[in-house]
This record gives structure tokens, sequence and C-alpha cells, in this order.
């Protein structure tokens, strides 16, 4: 087995991957476009108790992923396209969860925006949140600049999530 | 503190209707939401989360370390953000509204989309990767994510709207 995951492409060979891939972002852009989660306001109305509408998204969306990720592994063995068994994300918990989420959680207060919505803001002409995804990569870039230092390297190459 | 006193302070937070827009376009644009992540988790088994993006883009530009461990999938998140962002152009023509721009000021958007990359990428996930596929998971970091992001936007929208930053 290959053990060069930095080269292998994750779609593997199969013609339909990326096709199925897209249908599954077309849906999701969709839903955030139809619930107005791709309008920061509406978002913001939520964080501000105005409307509450954001926890039928979220939610929603959970109890759908909630069955099928319990339904799959048991009703089907792996995934058609990859071969992948199917399997529920499951990430280690420790600080940079409270941490990170802590610091998302005053930009997604202060702007109303998270990386889906932003994407289908995007989609829906509204060429301001370039601003705010221009943001969303340079905040990536300075995490990831800050973690590569040989210090933060400790925690490796290994995928740790 | 009494139940009644906790009652009156919750009348005086929330609002008189919650739903004052309905909640059908909520719950089918997370059903929706939920189809596209299903969609994808069937075919590939992968449950893809948004931010992730962000890092695996970067490695086109950027030898860093931490970016290259997402070569591999960097190809099929852009086709996922692509798709995202045609599904919801796709929409709204088909709504016929035109386009619609936002009135947050940009400084905010721009301020708070860098909080947002640092905060997605060191926490593990967003509100799509915690929120949907992490608590459809039943995983209980992304329990934590969520309620540790949920609280502290909560309190910083509060305490943008108490500042009288509009819009």
């Amino acid at each position: 087995m290959s053990t060069d995951v930095g080269v292998t492409q994750e779609h593997e060979q199969h013609p339909l991957f990326l096709p199925i891939v897209f249908v599954g972002g077309l849906l999701f852009g969709v839903g955030l476009a139809v619930s107005n989660m791709a309008q920061p306001e509406v978002v913001l109305s939520f964080l501000q108790f105005a409307d509450f509408g954001l926890l039928f998204v979220m939610f929603g969306a959970a109890v759908v992923t909630g069955i099928v990720f319990f339904g799959a592994p048991r009703v089907l063995g792996s995934a058609p396209l990859t071969g992948k068994p199917y399997e529920r994300r499951l990430k280690e918990l420790d600080r940079n969860v409270v941490v990170g989420g802590g610091i998302f959680g005053v930009g997604w207060g202060l702007s109303g925006i998270c990386p889906g919505a932003a994407y289908a803001s995007l989609g829906i002409g509204n060429y301001a949140i370039l601003w705010g995804i221009v943001g969303m990569f340079v905040g990536a870039y300075v995490q990831g600049y800050w973690r590569s230092t040989p210090v933060a390297s400790s925690t490796g190459t290994a995928k740790a999530d | 503190m009494l139940p009644l006193e906790t009652l009156a302070l919750l009348a005086d937070v929330l609002p008189a209707e919650p739903f004052p827009e309905g909640i059908a376009h909520y719950a089918v644009g997370g059903l929706l939401v939920g189809l596209g992540v299903t969609v994808i988790y069937l075919g590939t088994g992968i449950a893809a989360g948004a931010s992730t993006f962000l890092e695996s883009t970067l490695s086109y530009g950027s030898k860093l370390s931490r970016f290259d461990r997402y070569r591999a999938s960097r190809d099929w998140r852009v086709v996922f953000t692509i798709g995202i962002i045609a599904g919801a152009a796709g929409y709204q023509l088909a709504t016929g509204d035109g386009i619609w721009v936002t009135e947050v000021a940009w400084w905010r958007l721009l301020l708070g989309g860098i909080l947002v990359g640092i905060g997605t990428r060191l926490g593990k996930g967003c509100t799509s990767g915690h929120g949907v596929c992490g608590v459809g998971s039943v995983s209980g970091t992304s329990f934590v994510g969520v309620i540790s992001f949920l609280l502290v936007a909560i309190v910083t929208a509060h305490l943008v709207l108490a500042a009288g930053v509009t819009p």
C-alpha cells in the first residue's frame, strides 16, 4: 500500500466520485439558500434571539445525517465509489476544540458568517461576502503558519483531524 | 434563583414570537443540507464539512506542512464548494429575486472571517463539520465544539447589539 498520502488523490479513479460530490454540494447550497442561512443578517437574528429558525436548519440536517450515519454501517458495507467503510465523524477531544470553538464563536457572533454559509452567500450574489471569505483564508493561513512551526509540529504529520 | 424570577428574565430576553418567519423554510433547508451530506457520504464514505476547504485550498499555493496533509482531498473539496455556490446561485435564479447583498459592515465580515478561519481549523470543525456531521455522529467532541462556538457566538452577538453596531 502506498503511504504517501500527500500525493494520492482521495477520489481514486471512480468517474462518478467528483459528480457525486458536486451533486451533494448543490443540495447543500440550495439548503443554505432556502433557509436564508446565506444571509448573515438571518444568522445574527438567531444569535441575538430574534428568530430561532437556525435551530431547525442545523439540527434538522443533523437528524438526517444521524439516521444515515447510524444506518449505513449496519445496512450497507462500504461506499461504492471509494470502498471506504462507513464510519461516523469522530475527532479527538482536546483543548483546541474548546479554544478554537470559542474563537470561531467570536467571529460568528461578530459577522454572522460560517464557512458553508459564506460560500452559499457568494452564490446568491452577495459580493460583499468576499471580505469574509478572504478573512477566512487569512485566518486559516495564520493558524496553519503557527501550527506548522517545528514546535507545533510535535503533534505531528499524523492525521490529527 | 427562584423559578418565577428566571421566567421573568427569560421573558425579557426571548422574543414574543420565536419564529417570526415561520419554520417551514428553515426545516426544508436543513433537510436539504442533510441530504447533500448524505449523498456524498453514501457514495464515498466521506462525512464532508465545509471549513477544511480553506486549508486544503491553501495547499495549492503553500508548502506549509499543516496544509499539505489535505492535499489528497483538495480537488474534491473545491468541487464541493463550487457545488455549494452553484446550488445557492441556482436557487436565487429560480426565485427571480435578483442578487442579494448583505448590509453587515465590511470590517465585521473581514474581522469575523479571520476569526472564523482560525477558530474552525483550530477547533476541528465548523457548523457543518461539528454541527451537522459531528452531531449526527453523536460525537462527544462535536457536542463540546458546538456548545463552545454557539455560546460564545450568542454572547458576542448580544454584545455587538448592545454596543449599537448595526448593521
